[in-house]
């Protein structure tokens, strides 16, 4: 039976805690909807989109109401578009945000390139799409896989993913250059992230799939209050028991839409996704360890021990785990680096080292505006280096904004969040990109 | 068996109780559960009931709970046990 100090805590978790769900996004295959021409290929994929996502929505709204815990976004992912597009990709482009639009979706994602170890024409239409597309769609979301363990870095990729982010942050400079918080660049990306910007259906994936990702910085938060002072051994065991319970209500939402939309259950992703608000930020579990601010010397080592408890304690408490499955430390959506980084105590430079730890690289992190393509491009070669050489998932995500400097800051609203405009280092690259070409795979890359 | 935990609370009146019980048995629905205090003057009850007998869709038994919210002014909050089960059972 429960008891009365169990179901409290539970009601404390999501009332005062901020713990939700933060995501159902369900994936749907659009593999089978390839046309040689464009609007017919447009009219298959908003069809399919809209039969087989009819009923999410509704689905999300009706367990969040029977469990009593908020399912704060449902979303949907589809088949990288390069992979179904004969030709011009732009009117699949707007079949997609209209869709999510009819849905009732905050974002869908899969406007996306697999380019790792090179381009087919289909990709590079694509890409060379992407800033017209998000500066013209309202909910639509791109990714762009450059480098892997098993194929190297696509430097030619990287070269040009540069050159499009300053496009696109030119393209939605009247919105602080929001298109650039609506695309992605990975190494290694996973085919069942449900987490924007970067979500997208994988080739391997079934015809569709229920994936859940959970939040709950938060209850992590509150539990190490429990244990200050106390040696980390207890700290690991705190968070892992934490992770265990967040992670049971997500597998638990996760098979009640999925039998419910009679989708199969993807996985669930194990990442704690902060959000803005006070009470809701990974930093703060850092800070809770005993550091000033995250940025301090000793956060590369918290957050570590943060995103393995997580994984231990939650691994156990799934059928299948999958996704991203680590911390997020963006800058923007989480108020704990927003205020660091305001600070001058959270750097680019210590952020690039946390992501060798975690699961997502530079994720939302606002530069000055007159930042160069290559300097980007630098930042992107270097992330794709550590998760080629980790075997990680790791991103860049950041926004060029078009007129800031440094110390400004630039405002998204909603779930984006604001940002503190952070500087980079401006030393000249240009020759390093220019050369183009891949970078080999790495020896841990011959496992066979 | 559907269970759902119901919490109620709000300032104490009289008939609190009377008046939830009585709205969950005209709608069929067993209470297996019962538990209530007074905490620093607020009322404070929670319930665990079985909603199978009632045969009615989970929204519409949650709204049934409207008028007592509205008249006794009370935060009135029903939740399906699973998600406890989940997270305190392995």
């Amino acid at each position: 039976m429960i008891e009365t100090g169990e179901i409290l805590q539970t009601m404390q978790m999501i009332q005062q805690q901020n713990f939700d769900i933060r995501t159902i996004t369900l994936g749907i295959n659009l593999l089978d909807c390839s046309h040689p021409v464009a609007e017919a290929c447009a009219a298959r994929v908003y069809d399919k989109i809209c039969m087989t996502a009819k009923d999410l929505v509704k689905t999300g709204e009706a367990i969040e109401r029977e469990l009593g815990i908020p399912i704060v976004n449902k979303r949907i992912s589809v088949t990288p578009i390069s992979l179904i597009c004969q030709g011009d990709p732009r009117p699949i482009a707007k079949a997609l945000d209209k869709a999510a639009k009819e849905m009732g979706v905050n974002f869908l994602g899969g406007y996306s390139a697999l380019m790792q170890k090179g381009a087919t024409k289909a990709d590079e239409r694509l890409v060379e799409s992407i800033p017209e597309v998000l500066a013209t769609t309202e909910r639509l979301c791109s990714s762009v896989n450059v480098g892997s363990t098993r194929a190297g870095i696509n430097m030619n990729a990287v070269r040009q993913m540069g050159q499009i982010i300053k496009k696109t942050a030119e393209l939605t400079a009247d919105n602080d250059s929001l298109g650039c918080a609506k695309l992605v660049v990975f190494c290694n990306a996973v085919e069942d992230n449900p987490f924007m910007a970067g979500a997208f259906c994988g080739v391997g994936e079934p015809e569709c799939a229920i994936n859940v990702g959970v939040s709950g910085p938060g209850v992590v938060k509150t539990a190490l209050e429990q244990v200050k002072g106390q040696p980390f051994d207890v700290v690991a065991e705190t968070i892992k028991r934490t992770a265990f319970k967040i992670t049971r209500v997500g597998q638990l939402v996760a098979r009640e839409a999925s039998q419910r939309l009679n989708i199969p259950f993807g996985i669930v992703d194990l990442s704690l996704a902060p959000t803005p608000a006070r009470g809701d930020s990974v930093a703060h579990v850092l800070t809770e360890m005993g550091l000033e601010k995250a940025g301090a010397p000793g956060t590369t080592a918290a957050l570590a021990l943060l995103n393995d408890a997580v994984k231990k304690g939650g691994v156990m408490a799934s059928n299948h785990v999958g996704g991203l499955s680590g911390a997020f430390i963006p800058v923007s959506e989480e108020i704990g680096t927003i205020e660091a980084a305001a600070a001058g105590q959270l750097t680019l430079e210590k952020l690039e080292a946390m992501t060798c730890v975690c699961s997502v690289g530079l994720d939302m992190i606002a530069i000055p505006g007159d930042t160069s393509a290559e300097t980007i491009s630098g930042i992107i070669a270097d992330e794709a280096a550590i998760g080629m050489v980790n075997s990680k998932t790791t991103a860049v995500r950041v926004i060029p904004a078009v007129g800031k400097k440094a110390g400004d800051t630039v405002e998204f609203g909603g779930l984006l969040g604001f940002a503190p405009v952070m500087p980079v280092n401006t030393c000249s690259n240009a020759d390093f990109i220019a050369r183009g070409g891949r970078i080999p795979a790495p020896l841990q890359s011959l496992k066979n | 068996m559907t269970k759902a935990l119901i919490s109620v609370t709000g300032q104490d009146t009289t008939g609190i109780i009377a008046a939830v019980a009585t709205k969950l048995s005209d709608l069929n629905i067993n209470i297996l559960e019962i538990s209530q205090t007074i905490l620093s003057g607020c009322f404070t009850m929670m319930m665990v009931v079985d909603l199978d007998g009632a045969g009615l869709e989970y929204a519409v038994i949650d709204e049934a709970l409207d008028p007592i919210r509205k008249d006794k002014k009370l935060h009135i909050h029903m939740q399906r046990m699973d998600i406890f089960d989940a997270m305190h059972r392995v």
